[in-house]
């Protein structure tokens, strides 16, 4: 009898010892689920991007400075990339002609840009026949990434 | 002048009892008014397909607004979709093309020749438009007629409702 006290205790502090591990379990678990949402992270995709490249003869690497460049400049029907990313690739961009909101390109800024490597192929290619009437090269592709993976919030 | 907390607590009661009346007053007409003449324009069907594919570039237009046939015309000419080369991969393409076929416009029509590409140019939006100034259209934050959320503030969420429409000054 005098321990019964005691015993309600232990049994208390072993339930909350639970709800401590449980809650660390889900924690976890979440924090696993956010990991695995993402097939590819954008570095993978650059390096992707650049064994596509280096089967080109005389390529010599990307560059940030050309990417931003290229980014910014007014290719076919006077549009750029920047005409709906803006300048900014950090801020929020808006759809030229139907003015549709598009969320920033920056991964800095938005986790979910380049990270499927199916999504940035399709939009590589309609964003660059849009812009450009053909299709971009591996070499702009690798530019543009690595410029927008300098941008900082 | 004798002045009581009491008195004081029961003014305030009062008042909060009639503001409280009429808000419910005032919602449950809104709710009335609702659905009685603006059923249908709610559109709930949804795929999360056409959701992320259509609407990438503007807004996901529910399948309500055009009949079967338009939808058929639009998704088989994808590549020269407003100017622009929108096509998907066929099995993207067949999903969304039986998800806006499914749900499309049942009522009937005084067939033309060739399916109408556009929702602006259907009957019903032309005269479910009619009030609508030359000047609200030209409006640079209305843009184009095709630009829904516009003034149809929560037409993403596919609620066309009239209470919701907020014209841009």
């Amino acid at each position: 009898m005098p321990f019964r006290p005691l015993n309600l205790t232990s049994k208390f502090l072993e339930q909350s010892m639970l709800r401590v591990f449980f809650a660390f379990c889900f924690v976890v678990a979440n924090g696993l689920t956010v990991q695995t949402a993402f097939a590819e992270t954008p570095l993978e995709i650059l390096a992707a991007i650049n064994a596509e490249a280096s089967g080109i003869p005389g390529f010599q690497g990307f560059s940030a400075t050309r990417g931003e460049s290229f980014f910014k400049t007014k290719h076919s029907h006077s549009l750029s990339c920047s005409t709906c990313h803006t300048e900014n690739p950090a801020a929020q961009g808006k759809h030229s002609e139907t003015d549709k909101l598009i969320k920033p390109l920056a991964p800095a800024v938005n986790e979910e840009r380049f990270t499927d490597m199916k999504k940035v192929k399709k939009w590589f290619k309609r964003n660059c026949n849009d812009v450009l009437d053909r299709e971009c090269t591996p070499q702009e592709k690798g530019d543009v990434l690595t410029y927008l993976l300098t941008v900082k919030k | 002048m004798n002045f009581s907390v009491d008195d004081c607590v029961r003014k305030y009661a009062v008042a909060g009892l009639v503001l409280a009346i009429m808000s419910v007053a005032h919602i449950s007409e809104a709710l009335a008014h609702g659905e009685e003449e603006h059923e249908g324009q709610k559109f709930t069907a949804t795929n999360p397909k056409w959701k992320e594919d259509c609407g990438a570039c503007h807004l996901a237009y529910p399948p309500k607004m055009l009949p079967a046939e338009s939808w058929r015309a639009i998704m088989a000419g994808l590549d020269k979709h407003f100017g622009s080369n929108a096509g998907l991969d066929t099995e993207t393409a067949n999903e969304i093309t039986a998800f806006l076929v499914g749900n499309a416009d049942t009522r009937k029509y005084k067939s033309s020749n060739k399916p109408l590409l556009r929702i602006t140019e259907t009957r019903w939006f032309k005269s479910d438009h009619e009030e609508v100034s030359a000047r609200s259209w030209k409006n640079p934050r209305v843009k184009k007629p095709s630009n829904c959320g516009a003034c149809h503030t929560t037409a993403e969420s596919g609620d066309f409702s009239e209470r919701n429409v907020k014209i841009p000054k």
